[in-house]
Formats: structure tokens, sequence, C-alpha cells
């Protein structure tokens, strides 16, 4: 077995990606189509490559996709229909933007949901934290009162904790 | 011989490992000193094998012993000798002999410093690390061993791949496995606890070190990474989330997630089981990152000796390790104590909301990574998820985070005051806004996000200066007294400073970069111009300039800005005959912190017959900054690392004590 996989994958990427989109024979002459053409690109995955946009690959797929992309920008096609055209015909793979679909709900709202769910979790323990004191006990409060009185504050055990900046 | 020898140190690395495992487990549970101590010695000796090994396939490389079955693909005698040397860990067996060879040298560090740890959790983390050694060490040995000999040599190797031919990927994987793999202490220290029941302040100060040192090492690798893509991939991109690049970045967050944690954990005895969760959750990652790398379960620029047979046992080592410490975590962290309570607005709570921040980013990027195979594994249906989903989601929680991370050093522990904290920030706070506007009135074109990231990162960068700006007394008290008050700080605060610093200036790089790059590309005949921004960019030449082992067509341009010449730029396009690649070498000239980048393309017919070359010019304002700030943030955590409170041996003092 040969394994020469990497040196492989690593080549292509090299030979493939060259800034391939701004070659000036592909450009359209509109500056600003051809800019809104140049943003569509970086959204739009080159197939056959591994995982590149066909902004950055030279791949001939590539160079055939933005072909495409660039023709419907120039027929008047706005972002939204050119991207319903693209997945018509190449299945949602062709986009690096996955869609907000049911299918990939989870995908989307993970994210929120775990900063809520900290976010919750974090409230619980301060609110815990804050309503313990509320909680104690009479017979705690004796000893409390009890253990500032013998000991005026000055325990010995609390001097080795670990606040202290010297230990 | 050598390399039979190394064969045999390999094989008895693995047999030092099972000992370390067996004499560890023994000496813990008869207590004995004896044996926990030989346990140890095994772990040193163990370390000492590999390195054997190691050099020994180092030697077979550098000789071009093509008799050996990894050299002879993965070499060629006409490569320099550094990148003979880099090839010995270019490869899917000779990569696991890296990894090996840094596991068991954190193992022997472990065994021969951590004198400080308690005798019993020492004993139960040798062991863990013992457990791990013998797992990697087996699968090197029977699955994935480097030192096959071939029945019939070839005269010739295989592998001539000019993409690794370079000096930052040479050391790029060696800081990589330091970091991923230094992550396997933290681990065990994790399991030992969690085995031991004891996690508290002193256990979280001596996870510290380790979690600092893996973590330094990763921002290293991941960097040099990043910079070997920006330059040799051609067309100035530096991250592409990329799987591979997102299974590095993943232990990554992990590791910085528990850093902070680790620090509530020792100074407040807050948060115990969240710690040692992170703990095993770091190098779980790290070896999520070895199996999808090499597994081929997805596709990338950078696939890494692919190959799904082997894949599946990284799985099972993957699942059986993990799998069985978060068991024990399930089973044992309901009976830790919470530790301290604090107030809504406090240190923890800042530390806190860090954590939640850095975990949702990692839950992020590892659904980034793996929703494509869930939604074909669930619906049979494709889809890919790239850098548009990335920038929605993980982009604007780090936006929100670097937002806080000037809050979090300025609060106190416990119960915190707002009010002073945002006195003490109102510089960072004006000059970040001044910084955003500036960006927003003065550069084209007009980009509001890339000026609020600029904003933020000004916040960041002098936020962060504001503590140890607070801590000095600066403006406050004479100068003198600041100055002795700058020498009285801990190294631990200025390496946090440092990090946090070393975020912003890496943010400020990124925007920038991202946002004002500019880019022209013109087929140009010699004498002929191309305008990039401000530069003027003249083609004086291309001539053939062949190297030992390429053969190249290199371009000489002038770099000019208002007529005078800056550089002298010589890209140039290689042809490697003995693997049939082109590769693009491109020229970069530094001016300040920004990069003019310029790239030879292919070589075309002009208008009149005459050939023109395609020239591609890349003005990447700030450029630097996205690999200057992550070496700040290593150096930050290096920093931190030589800080009087990590290296005094507190638990020993305590013992003493006790």
């Amino acid at each position: 077995m040969r394994r020469t996989a990497f040196a492989l994958a690593a080549a292509l990427a090299s030979a493939l990606c060259l800034a391939a989109a701004s070659d000036p024979a592909e450009r359209l002459p509109d500056p600003a189509q051809e800019a809104r053409a140049r943003i569509l690109f970086k959204e739009v995955r080159c197939m056959v490559c591994q995982n590149e946009s066909i902004e950055d690959s030279e791949a001939e797929l590539a160079v055939d996709l933005r072909r495409l992309v660039r023709e419907r920008v120039a027929a008047g096609d706005d972002d939204v229909a050119v991207r319903r055209w693209l997945v018509e015909r190449y299945g949602e793979f062709v986009m690096l933007r996955p869609a907000f679909s049911a299918a990939n709900l989870v995908l989307w709202l993970a994210p929120l949901a775990a900063v809520l769910a900290g976010g919750l979790a974090l409230a619980a323990r301060v609110r815990s934290a804050g309503v313990a004191p509320e909680q104690l006990s009479a017979e705690e409060s004796a000893r409390l009162a009890l253990l500032v009185r013998a000991g005026d504050g000055h325990d010995p055990a609390l001097k080795s904790s670990p606040d202290d900046p010297k230990a | 011989m050598i390399v039979e020898f190394g064969a045999f140190a390999l094989i008895l690395a693995l047999v030092l490992s099972l000992v370390q495992t067996g004499l560890s487990i023994a000496g813990r549970l008869r207590r004995s000193a004896l044996l926990a101590g030989a346990g140890e010695g095994a772990a040193l000796a163990g370390f000492g094998a590999l390195a054997l090994a190691f050099a020994a396939l180092v030697h077979a490389f550098v000789t071009s012993d093509f008799s050996v079955a990894n050299v002879a693909a993965n070499s060629h005698s006409e490569k320099p000798v550094l990148y003979r040397v880099a090839a010995a860990w270019g490869s899917h067996e000779g990569s696991m002999l890296l990894w090996n060879l840094a596991l068991t040298g954190f193992g022997a560090v472990l065994a021969g410093r951590g004198r400080d740890l308690p005798r019993d959790l020492k004993a139960t983390a040798v062991a863990v690390q013992g457990v791990i050694g013998t797992v990697f060490l087996a699968y090197t040995v029977l699955a994935s061993n480097p030192f096959v000999r071939l029945v019939d040599p070839p005269v010739e190797g295989q592998s001539l791949n000019p993409l690794l031919q370079d000096p930052a990927l040479a050391v790029h994987p060696p800081f990589l496995y330091a970091g991923y793999v230094g992550m396997s202490v933290v681990f065990a220290l994790g399991v030992a606890a969690l085995v031991e029941g004891r996690i508290d302040a002193a256990w979280a100060r001596w996870v510290r070190p380790w979690a600092l040192a893996a973590w330094s090492f990763l921002t290293v690798g991941i960097a040099l990474g990043s910079f070997w893509a920006y330059y040799e991939l051609g067309w100035g991109g530096w991250w592409f989330w990329d799987p591979v690049e997102n299974a590095s970045f993943m232990p990554w967050l992990v590791g910085a997630a528990l850093l902070h944690s680790a620090v509530v954990t020792e100074k407040r005895g807050a948060l115990p089981g969240w710690t040692v969760f992170l703990a095993l959750a770091a190098f779980s990652f790290s070896m999520l990152g070895a199996f999808l790398v090499r597994s081929g379960v997805l596709t990338s620029v950078h696939a890494f000796a692919v190959d799904p047979t082997r894949g599946v046992l990284l799985l099972g080592i993957l699942l059986a390790t993990a799998g069985s410490a978060f068991a024990l975590f399930a089973w044992r962290a309901p009976s830790l104590a919470p530790g301290g309570v604090f107030a809504p607005v406090s240190r923890e709570s800042a530390l806190v909301a860090n954590n939640i921040l850095l975990s949702a980013a990692t839950l992020t990027v590892l659904l980034g990574t793996l929703f494509p195979l869930i939604r074909e594994a669930v619906s049979g249906e494709a889809i890919s998820v790239g850098t548009p989903y990335f920038n929605l989601t993980f982009t604007p929680l780090m936006a929100i985070l670097c937002v806080l991370v000037p809050f979090g050093p300025l609060l106190a522990w416990k119960r915190g005051d707002l009010a002073p904290a945002f006195r003490a920030l109102v510089p960072a706070l004006v000059l970040g806004v001044l910084a955003g506007l500036a960006a927003l009135w003065l550069l084209t074109p007009r980009k509001a996000f890339a000026s609020l990231g600029l904003a933020l990162a000004v916040w960041l960068i002098v936020g962060s200066l504001a503590e140890a700006a607070q801590r000095i007394r600066l403006f406050k008290a004479p100068v003198s007294e600041s100055l002795r008050r700058l020498r009285g700080l801990p190294r631990g605060a200025w390496g946090a400073t440092l990090a946090h610093a070393g975020l912003g200036v890496f943010v400020l790089g990124a925007c920038f970069e991202t946002a004002w790059k500019m880019e022209a590309a013109q087929t140009l005949a010699p004498g002929q111009s191309l305008r990039v921004g401000a530069w003027e960019l003249v083609l004086k030449d291309v001539r053939k300039l062949d190297g030992p082992n390429f053969e190249a067509e290199t371009a000489r341009i002038s770099a000019r800005r208002d007529g005078q010449e800056v550089c002298a730029l010589n890209p140039a396009r290689r042809f490697y005959p003995a693997g049939g690649q082109t590769t693009s070498e491109v020229a970069i000239c530094s001016v300040d912190v920004s990069h003019l980048y310029v790239v030879l393309g292919e070589q075309r017919e002009g208008a009149d017959g005459q050939p023109v070359w395609l020239v591609r010019g890349f003005w990447n304002p700030l450029a630097v900054l996205i690999f200057a700030g992550p070496g700040v943030m290593a150096l930050g955590g290096l920093i931190s690392l030589t800080d009087r409170r990590l290296r005094l041996a507190a638990g020993r003092r305590r013992e003493a004590k006790a």
C-alpha cells in the first residue's frame, strides 16, 4: 500500500488553487456584476475538489461553474435566483452555506441552544447561591453566632485557604 | 540493522508501557513506593526506547534506505536533508511514531518531574498514561509499523512531494503533536482525580501547567499550519474551515476553556466537575482529530495519509478511551461538591461566561465538521458546511467573547463591582470606538462589520493592558512606584495580559486583512505592469532557473509605490519531474506589518504571439498580525508557565504541613 494520498491531495490542491476566479480572461465587463459574482463564488462548492469554493479552484468544473454563475448574473438574476438555480441543478451539496431548513435545524440552532443552556445553568448556580443564606436554619444560625463569638473571626483554618496569595 | 534495532526499540516501548501500567497499578493498590517508583522508571525507559526507535526511522530517511517500505513510499534521494528528516513524520506510520514519541515524552516528564503530586494520585495518573501509551503503541506496532522492510527494494523513492518541502511544514507537526498529546497528561490527571475522588484547588494547580504547555504548543502548531497554507497554497487564504483545520482547532478551544475553568477551581475550589470534564474532553478531541485526519471520512484540502481500515481502529481507540473516561466521570461526578458560591457579577461568573462561549464555539465547530456525515447517514442527502456557516455562527460567539474578555481580570472573586471595572476600561472603550469610526470613515470600501471588528480588536488590546495598568497604579502613583510594581507583577498576570492582547492583535489582523485586502490579476509581457491599490508591479522578465530537483520559471518583478521601487519580488512556478507536479512559489514583500503578495501564473500567448504571463498581486494589509497574534498568545502561555506559583511545589509543602 502506498501512503501517497497526502502527497497527491496536497499537490492537487497546489496545482488547482491559484486564486482562479480573478483570471482576467473570465471577467465580466460590468464591475458591479463582476463584484456580485465574486461574492457568490465564495458560497459555491467546487464539487470535484477536496474542500474548496469555486472562487479558489482552477479545476475544470470550477471554471465551468464560474462561467455559468457569471452568465446568470449578467442575465440579470438576483443572488437568491442564482442560488436557487444552482441548487435545482446540482443539489444542496453545491452550496457551502447549508439551507436554513427543518433537516438542518440542529446545525443552525445548536450554537444558540448551547449558549442559552449555559446561561441558564449559570443563572441557576448564581441564584441558588444567593438563596442559600436565607435557608440557614435556626440551629445553624445559633451555631454560627457561637462560632463568630468564640473565634472572633480568627479561625486558623481559614488562613491556609487557597485564596491566600502567599500560598 | 539500525532499522531492525528501531523495530525492536518500538516493541520494547510497547512492553515498557504495559509494565508501566501494571507496576503503577500494583504500586497504587499496595501503596508501595517501590512498585510505583518502578512504574515511573518504566515510563522513563519507555521514552528512551521510543526516542531510539524514532532516531532509527530518521536515520533510515536521511540515508534514503529504500528497503524500508515507509521510506520508499515517502521519500526520494533528491530531497534536501531537512525535508528527508521531516518526511519521517510526513506519513501515517511516521506521524503515529511522532505521536507516540510525544506521548511517552510527556509521560516521562510526568513520572520524572511530578514530585509534588500526592503519591496515590501520581501512581494512578502514571498508570492511566501507561494505558494510553499501550493502546497507541500497540496500534503502531501491529497496524501502522514504520519499520516494515520490502522484499524487493526499489532503486528510488516514490514521493518527492514539493508542498511538503517547506521549513514551516517541517516544524508544524512536532508542535501540533506536542499540543495534541500534551493534553494526554491533563486527561490522565483527570481520570486519576476521578478514581481517587479528589478534585480540589491543589489538583487544579497541578493540571494547569500541563494544560498551559499543551495549549501553547497547539497555538504555535496551528499558526504554523495556517502560515504554511497562506504562502504555499497561493491565494493568500489562511483559514478555510477545513475539517483538518477544525480537528486541530477543537482541542485548542477546549484547552482555552480548561485553562480558564482551572483558574476558578484553583482559586475558589468551584466548578470541579466542569474542570475535570474539560480535562477529559481536551484529549478526547485530540484523539478525534487524529481519527478524522487519517480516516478519510471527511474530504479536506489537507487530507492526510488516508486509510479507512486503520481509521476504524483509531475510532475504536477513541471510543474505548474517551468512552470509559466519560463513563467514570458520569459515575463519580455527582459526588463532587459544587464548591464556593459567587455573585452574578464576579470573576467566577466572567470565567463561566468565557467557558459557555468557548464550549458553544467548540460545539459549533464540531457540528459544522460532522453534520454533513450525520445528514448523509440519516437521509442520504449530501450537504456542505463551509465558511459562510462558520461566519454566521462561530464569529458572533467569538465577538461576544471579545467584548467580555477585558472585564474578567478586572472583577474581584466572589462579588465584583462593575463600576470600577467600567472606569478602568474607559480608555479602551474610547479608543475602540474611535478606531471603529475612523475605519468607517477613512477606509474604502466602507465595511460596517469589519469596522466593528476593528473596534473590538482595539478594545481587546487596550482593555487587556488596563488590568496591568491598574495593578501598577499607572498615572495614579509616581512613575518610580509604578515601575517598582511593574517588576513585582506575577508572571501569571503577565501571561494573561499577553494572551488576551495577542487575541486582540489577531482579531485586528484577521478583520483588516479579510475586509480590505486588494487583488488584481492580469497577463503581462515583460515591461508591462499591473496596479494593485497604491502599488505598481512591473514585470521585468521571466527566466528559467532550475533548482536541485525541479525546473522553474522565475519572474523578476519590481514593486513600486509613487514611482519608487520598494522591493524586488521573484515569484516562481516550479515543475517537479519526479512527481510530475507543478507548484507556485509565492513572493512576499513585507511592508511594515502588511504583505504585498505576488503569484506567477501560467504562460499564455499574447495578442501579438509573444508570450505573456498571468501575474496576480494581492495587498494584504496587516497580514503579519494574523500570525503574530497567536505568537503573542503562545508567549503569554509560556510566561505564565514560568510563574512561581506553578513552579513551586505547593502540594509538597501542604503535605509536609499535614
